[in-house]
């Protein structure tokens, strides 16, 4: 069943110019063309169509994304290049992709992009298998994620998206196992975007003992040494 | 299984406890236990709750819906398997209300027994909490939403032997949850009844028996006396009803 337009033109086409003439275009690998849907930060979005093994940069340049830090090809499930890796090429042997070419400008922060990749995955996944549609992996993400967004928290947080990440595998569905790859790439790429948000790069507790004891010292009227909890002060937890 | 049991029990990590039951198993009778919670033998395998996650030929399967074949290697009780499996039950713990010790089905919740068996220590993430009221309409019945797995072992019971069809699961995602099929949403109002075999099917505690809950004492329930590695195939509530009736 031919229920895809790019496939049934394509037919089309090899039907008019024959078979050698499509294995003639792309790489050995992945013949003929592809079409690419180029969306975001770039000068001339739309469709464009290359012939498969076409460069990443080459697809950049041509549609007039000057200062792309990133590019997401084939959608959310798909993967997220960093700039080093903009000599790779569009073909099923190295980056496949369905067609989607989102272009993440300098400006972006990838934390949030990687934030709204887990919004979209919680939104729709279908919450049938334990480990992530949604339900427990995508919302432990989220979850771990809209924590780390208020600028609080520490390495280990993101250690234990990992570990979440990891739990993945079993899940039944490609976009169970999804979002994990996404936090993986942009935690992986993007390290500073992350590292920005975290108030030590270092161990810190997720529970601040002497924060918590602020409403017994406001209750007592207190803040002498002896109603702090013993840690070496810090520069942001002191401050309430 | 059969075929599976030897490469999965070379495979055993060496010093760690044997899990062979005398002569069932998980899976269909290779006499090797393999966590679980949303299959039944009685039912068609559904493959969702993802705790019988096995490494079968290298490539990680749910056991209950991965038939086994001649030759197949199978990896069950590794460390790798089992933090991932540890993992997942503390998805689930933390996804409900699963406070073992003021819960009449303590000692015979599979939940419960998968994570002594699997020497789950701490739920780890932070908790969901929900709080969805329990439905005490029925006479016979108490349904604790709280502490639905989503296995729908009740929906296929209630569809499939009942013909009842009195349960389903709504929503989507993290929303996802155990509805009862009337226009109140009350358990009252549907034809349900305690002979019915979705009231017995339940891992966890959701279904409970009203005035039975303690008639067997905790402390000498299915899973007190005997870790659920060690114990044959057995549907866990008729185990249940046994030792009550």
């Amino acid at each position: 069943v031919v229920n895809n337009v790019e496939t049934l033109c394509k037919a089309a086409l090899i039907a008019v110019r024959g078979g050698a003439w499509f294995a003639g275009l792309g790489t050995k690998q992945s013949t003929g063309t592809k079409l690419l849907s180029i969306s975001g930060d770039v000068e001339s979005p739309g469709i464009y169509e290359y012939p498969f093994g076409v460069a990443v940069s080459q697809v950049l340049n041509d549609c007039g994304a000057g200062n792309a830090q990133a590019v997401q090809v084939s959608g959310p499930s798909g993967s997220c290049l960093a700039m080093h890796e903009f000599s790779r090429r569009i073909a099923f042997e190295d980056v496949p992709t369905a067609g989607a070419f989102m272009v993440f400008g300098a400006h972006r922060d990838m934390f949030e992009v990687a934030r709204n990749f887990a919004h979209f995955f919680a939104h729709e996944s279908c919450g049938f298998c334990t480990p992530v549609p949604g339900r427990h992996g995508t919302g432990r993400q989220l979850h771990g994620q809209d924590r780390q967004w208020p600028a609080v928290r520490n390495t280990t947080s993101a250690r234990s998206s990992r570990s979440t990440a990891c739990c993945t595998r079993p899940a039944i569905a490609g976009s169970a196992r999804r979002p994990a790859i996404r936090l993986f790439d942009t935690l992986n790429k993007f390290r500073p975007a992350y590292e920005r948000r975290l108030r030590s790069l270092d161990f810190a507790p997720a529970f601040d003992l002497d924060q918590a004891l602020a409403s017994a010292r406001q209750m007592t009227g207190r803040d002498d040494p002896a109603a702090h909890f013993g840690l070496p002060p810090r520069s942001v937890g002191a401050e309430s | 299984m059969n075929g599976v049991s030897s490469p999965a029990s070379a495979r055993r990590p060496a010093g760690s406890p044997s899990r062979r039951p005398d002569d069932h198993g998980s899976g269909d009778g290779a006499g090797i236990f393999i966590p679980h919670l949303c299959h039944h033998p009685e039912f068609k395998p559904q493959g969702s709750c993802k705790l019988c996650t096995v490494k079968a030929n290298g490539r990680y399967v749910s056991a209950c819906t991965m038939p086994a074949k001649d030759g197949m290697e199978v990896e069950n009780n590794s460390p790798d398997l089992n933090d991932k499996r540890r993992t997942m039950l503390q998805m689930l713990f933390v996804e409900g209300n699963h406070f073992c010790p003021s819960c009449e089905k303590s000692g015979n919740c599979m939940l419960q027994a998968l994570a002594y068996e699997l020497e789950m220590l701490t739920p780890h993430f932070t908790q969901f909490y929900p709080d969805r009221p329990v439905d005490a309409s029925h006479p016979d019945v108490l349904l604790d939403f709280n502490r639905c797995i989503l296995c729908e072992l009740c929906v296929r019971a209630s569809r499939d032997v009942d013909g009842k069809n009195v349960f389903a699961l709504s929503g989507r995602g993290i929303g996802k949850h155990l509805i009862v099929n009337a226009e109140s949403g009350r358990l009252a109002d549907t034809d349900f009844s305690l002979a019915d075999q979705a009231a017995h099917v339940c891992p966890v505690g959701v279904i409970l028996e009203k005035r039975r809950g303690f008639a067997v004492p905790i402390g000498s329930r299915r899973y007190d006396v005997e870790p659920i590695g060690m114990q044959v195939e057995r549907p866990a509530t008729s185990g249940t009803r046994d030792e009550q009736a």
